[in-house]
This record gives structure tokens, sequence and C-alpha cells, in this order.
């Protein structure tokens, strides 16, 4: 078996599988589910293989697109070597991506069971879904700057469909907020990418590495200085900061995650976002190299900004949540203080002020807390939204003495509220601690401040809705509905009709495929809780990759 | 500076256009002006790599465009065609992108009645 084929297959599957629902909706009604169903199937099968060629048998899997033409290839030209600069696209599986590859697979297929009951229904929403998947694992496995773009995109639109599903026209509203932000956050990138382009004359991410490390013969020395790279890595880095909800360009998250159906909420926060930082982390690392970020002063600068927009990123996402009525919305602003703790930790890992160790523990926290992130805050968006279908609860204070009500839920979100915290034994309590760990080391004090801080904030906001669930027991037909629609005139005027009559009947009962996915995600985060080793055996190469400034993770020669 | 302006001009109306774009994203409180404006945009990064992609002059002979005959001689100087073939992946997303976003737009003026983003955020408020 020929393994390089994988990754093409990889984003091949969803994306001619995306056509099947329409397609096969013109003879049937609702056959969209079963089609995604089988797909997502396959395409898991063919992840969890790849995943195998990766992690266990340590390989680097290219796939050049375009057959025998293309790929690396030797040459002469103009009177130099070529060094074999890729011509064409590549697609890499290494063990950067594998992570994200197996986490997309996994999600996409257990968003499906929530979905069979809570809808959206429709051929047309499957489609977008699985066009979503491909586009995520483009994302994930494309070793071209500008096709990064094109697949990033394919995940914007595919994304502001979905967040538009929703019923209500302000899920528009999101959408069209999200929409703009996005885009001009997208093409922020692009700019960037061409200032690289223009500078190095590729965009392959490892050729483009090469080149501005000074590596060809054509080029005299390294490029880190040039004032069009410097500015390329602004542009890359505040676009693809945009796209992950960084402080203060984070305001089109909390409506979009607020808005969109229940399963949308849950797909979007575990994965949109992640595989955004994924690629910022992916272009800070193996692109410019933590070289590029020691050679100038003004790279420091850049990367310090970086820091602390990340920093006020987890303060004002952690304060922010723990000031929210609504309970979506308080997990949203959770997620803009989380991914402040992945760019701060993929900022560390690059810093010069950090060693080898300080390098490779901020490297394995990104990679468990990217993992980590998206398990928990899925699980709580899962545990959100059936609380929502069983007990019609959207507000903290709707959720009022629910545990009694609803003890498997309140329990897992107990269990996955610990996990955000960063309690041990849950997988949270590992990514924050190697996050911790690494700017300790690497002397930043400050960082090491917030991260505390925001684990005491954290505490705050998922205090506040176990207490509600646990201690604030509420006698038989309490006044929940007046509680409500005050909630609602006090969350900045966002309608969204909780209790009120009429959505009570359109609203989805609770179905074995919701806990089923709560049950999962908690389990999950226990699980991998206890298998720290064996996770950080897994990003090793990545780290080794950071420390020794190669744009190629885990390569075998 | 003259030089500048003579020879590299679209650089500059690159970052004009760029500017430009985004201020009317951020100013307009008309949503579909805020759509033009990132129409506007993206033109601009359009234009900024086939900018680069042309070749006014190397080695005393004027870039022609880039179909090479079978007989060429070599290297002759020729526009880079990977940025136009860029721009026109682009070009088609930023079509998508516009239509979503107008599809969008109507399904907002058909439930609220209004275009404008502060008399939108009003009629959200009094529900």
């Amino acid at each position: 078996m020929n393994e390089s084929l994988l990754p093409g297959f990889i984003i091949a599957i969803p994306i001619l599988g995306a056509a099947l629902p329409l397609a096969f909706g013109l003879f049937r009604q609702q056959v969209g589910w079963a089609v995604a169903a089988v797909v997502l199937a396959l395409e898991t099968a063919v992840a969890t293989v790849l995943a195998y060629f990766i992690y266990i048998d340590g390989q680097r899997v290219v796939h050049a697109l375009g057959g025998e033409n293309y790929g690396r290839r030797e040459g002469a030209a103009g009177g130099y070597e070529s060094e074999g600069f890729a011509v064409g696209i590549e697609l890499v599986a290494d063990a950067l991506s594998g992570a994200m590859i197996l986490l997309i697979a996994t999600v996409a297929l257990l968003v499906l069971a929530f979905s069979r009951r809570s809808g959206p229904r429709g051929n047309a929403f499957y489609s977008g879904y699985l066009l979503l998947t491909g586009g995520l694992m483009g994302v994930a496995m494309t070793g071209d700057l500008f096709n990064l773009f094109v697949f990033l995109e394919i995940v914007g639109l595919a994304t502001y469909a979905m967040v538009a599903s929703g019923r209500h026209a302000s899920a528009a509203v999101a959408a069209l907020k999200y929409l703009i932000i996005g885009t001009a956050g997208a093409s922020l990138y692009l700019v960037g990418v061409g200032y690289l382009y223009v500078q190095t004359g590729t965009l392959n991410m490892v050729d483009v590495s090469n080149s501005l490390a000074g590596n060809p013969e054509w080029i005299d020395g390294p490029l880190y200085s040039d004032p069009l790279v410097l500015g390329a890595f602004a542009f890359i880095a505040v676009g693809l900061a945009t796209k992950a909800a960084i402080y203060p360009l984070h305001t089109w998250q909390p409506d979009a995650y607020a808005e969109s159906p229940d399963s949308v909420t849950i797909y979007i926060s575990a994965l949109v976002s992640t595989l955004s930082a994924y690629a910022l982390a992916r272009i800070t690392w193996n692109v410019f190299t933590p070289e590029f970020f020691a050679a100038t002063a003004n790279a420091e600068w850049m990367l310090n900004g970086l820091l602390v927009l990340a920093g006020l990123s987890v303060l004002f996402g952690s304060l922010l949540a723990a000031m929210q009525r609504r309970v979506k919305r308080m997990f949203a602003y959770s997620s803009v203080a989380q991914f402040g703790l992945i760019v701060i930790a993929i900022g560390v890992a690059v810093h010069p002020a950090a060693g080898e160790t300080a390098t490779q523990f901020a490297v394995y926290g990104v990679v468990i807390h990217l993992l980590a992130h998206a398990i928990i805050k899925g699980g709580l968006f899962a545990s959100a939204g059936a609380f929502r279908a069983g007990s019609h609860a959207t507000t903290v204070s709707d959720y009022a003495g629910l545990a009694k009500q609803r003890p498997f839920l309140s329990a897992a979100v107990a269990v996955l509220g610990f996990g955000i915290i960063g309690v041990p034994p849950t997988v949270g309590f590992i990514g924050k601690w190697y996050i911790g760990v690494g700017a300790v080391q690497a002397g930043l004090w400050a960082i090491v401040f917030v991260i505390f801080a925001s684990t005491l904030l954290t505490l705050v906001y998922i205090a506040r809705i176990l207490e509600k669930l646990y201690f604030d027991y509420q006698p038989e037909d309490a006044p929940a509905h007046a509680e409500a629609s005050e909630a609602i005139a006090t969350d900045g005027g966002n309608a969204e009709e909780t209790t009120q009559s009429g959505f009570l009947g359109t609203t989805p009962s609770l179905s074995v495929g919701m806990l089923a996915v709560v049950a999962v995600a908690t389990l999950l985060s226990v699980v991998l809780g206890f298998m720290g080793s064996e996770l950080t055996d897994a990003v090793q190469p990545i780290a080794d990759a950071v420390i020794e400034n190669s744009p190629e993770v885990g390569s075998n020669d | 500076m003259i030089e500048i302006l003579t020879s590299r001009y679209t650089y500059l109306l690159f970052a004009i256009l760029l500017v430009l774009g985004l201020y009317m994203v951020v100013a307009s409180s008309n949503l579909v002006k805020k759509v033009i404006g990132l129409n506007l945009f993206q033109t601009a990064i359009f234009l900024f790599f086939v900018t680069t992609a042309y070749v006014a002059e190397s080695g005393g002979e004027q870039g022609s465009a880039p179909v090479i005959p079978q007989d060429a001689q070599a290297y002759d100087p020729y526009a880079s065609p990977l940025p136009h073939v860029i721009v026109l992946t682009a070009i088609v997303v930023g079509v998508a992108l516009t239509a979503v976003a107008l599809a969008l737009i109507v399904r907002i003026y058909s439930e609220y009645g209004t275009l404008d983003e502060a008399t939108l955020r009003e009629v959200r408020a009094d529900e």
C-alpha cells in the first residue's frame, strides 16, 4: 500500500462526498445525515490508517498533488542548482498535522451523533458539513502557504453558511459579522503570503523556510532582517489571530458561537479556531523558525506584541466570560481566553529567551492544549445543547438546581469544567501545566502571572455554573421565565427565544446521541489526562524540529 | 521619490486601495457598502500580486506575457505566471464570499427591514 496517497484521499473524500447529499436529495428527502455518516466513517478509517503511519511508523507522509511531473525535482536553472525545490502543491502529514487529522475525524463523527436529533436537518446542511470537514483537513495538511489561504477560505465559507443555518435571523447577523471580520483576517494573511513570495520566490513552506534561512546558493545570507519578511510575519500573525479569535479581534466569535445551532456550535468551537491556531503555530515554528525571532530586535518586538495581545486575550476573555448570563456566550468567551493561552505558548516556544527545555515544554503545551480545548469545549457546548434540549435551560440562572433533574449531564459539566480550569487528572491540566512550565523555564514572569491568573478567573465562571447546578435548589414552579427574560434584556439585547413559549414546541428533545457525545468527551478528557507521557512522546518530533530550526517535522533523513 | 511615483505607482495604489477598503468596512454603516469595501480590500491585494509578477525590464528586454512558444530562447524575460494563477483563485474565493455575504444581507433585510447597522442594532435591541 502506498501511504503517500492517503493525504490526498483524506481531503478528497469529504469534499467529493459533499456533493452526494445534494445529489441524493433529488430523489429522497432527509438523506443527508446517512450520507454524511457513511462518508465520515470512511474518512475516520483513512485518518486512522494515516495516523498509524505517522505515529507508529514515525513517517513524514508527503503527497505531491498533480501527478509525477510535480513534487521535489532536482535541476539546473539560470546557472544554479534548484536544490530540489517543490513544484506544485505538497500535502504533508507529520506529527503536527496527524494530531489535527485525528481530532477532526473524531469530532466530525461525534457531532453527527449530536445533530441526528437536534438538527439542523436538510441535505444542504450536510453538504456544508462535509465541505467544512474537507476544508479543515486541508488546513491541517497543506504544505503550501497560498493553498492554506484557499483552505482557510473554504473553511470560512462553510462556517458562515453553517452559522447562518440557525432558525432566527440573528444567526444571519452573527454570520455576516463573522464573514466580514474573518475575510479581512484571511486577506491580511494573503498580504503576508504575498510579501514572502516576493522575497523568496516560492510558496512551499519548507522552501520558504530554507530561503529565509539563506540556504539556497542564489540567496546571500539569511533574509531575517528584511523589512518585507518582518512585515510578512506581522500580516500573517494578525490575520491568523483574527481567525483564532485573539483579543481585540475576537468580537465575531461570541455572536457566532451563541447564535448558531447547538450542533454547529460544538463543531466550530472544537475545530475552526483550533485549526487557525494550528496554522499560526505551523508558520511561526516551521516557516519563520526561532532563528527569525532571535535575529533582529524588531522580530522580538513583534513576538512580544503577540504575547501581550494573547495575555490580554486570556484576561479579558476570562473576565467577560464571568460576566455573561447565557451559558453559550460564557463558554464562547472562555474560548477567547483559552486561545490566548495557546498563542502564548506558540510565542514562548520561539521566544529568544526560551532555552531548549522551555521550547520543548511550550510545544507540548500547544499541541496538547489544542486537543484538550477542542475535546473539553466541544463537550461543554454539547452539555449546554443537551441542557437546552432536555430542560430548556440557556442562561446560568436557568441552571439552578438542575443537578437533581439531570445528574449525569451535571456531573459531565463538572468534570469538563474542572478540565478547562486545569485540575488534574484531566487533559486540560497537562496542557496548561506544560504551557506554565514552559513560560517559567523561559523566565517570562509576566506571562507566568497571566497563566496563573487565568486559572483563577476560569474557576470564577465555572464555579458560577457548578454553584447554580448543585447548590442553588429552587422549589418547583420557580419563576424561571421572569428571570430568563430579564437575562435577555441585560445581555446587550441579543435576543434569543430562550424560554419563551412558541419556541418550546420546536426545541428538540434530549437524545441518546447527545448524551453519548457528552459522555465520550468527558471520558476522553479524563482518559487522555492519564496518557501524558504517550502524548508527549507523540509530540516529541515537533519539539525537536522547533529546537533545531528545521522546517520539516519528523523528517526521515 | 518621483522615481517611485512614476515607476512604482501601482504599489502606492495597492496601499491606498487596501486602506480605503478597510476604512469602508469599518466606517460605513450600510451593510452592502461594507461588502463593497471588503471587495475593494481584496482587489487591492490582487493588484499587489499582479504588480509583483510584472517584469518591466530585464537585461534590456521588455517582459512579455507568459506564453512560451516551443522555439523560445531560454530565459526571455516574461511576466511570472504564478501570481496570475493565485489572483485567479483569489478572485473565485472573493466571488464566493460576496455571494454568501449578499445572501446573508437579503435574509437580514427580509427579517429586520433595514440595511443600516445602527438601525439594525436598535431593531434587535427592541426585540
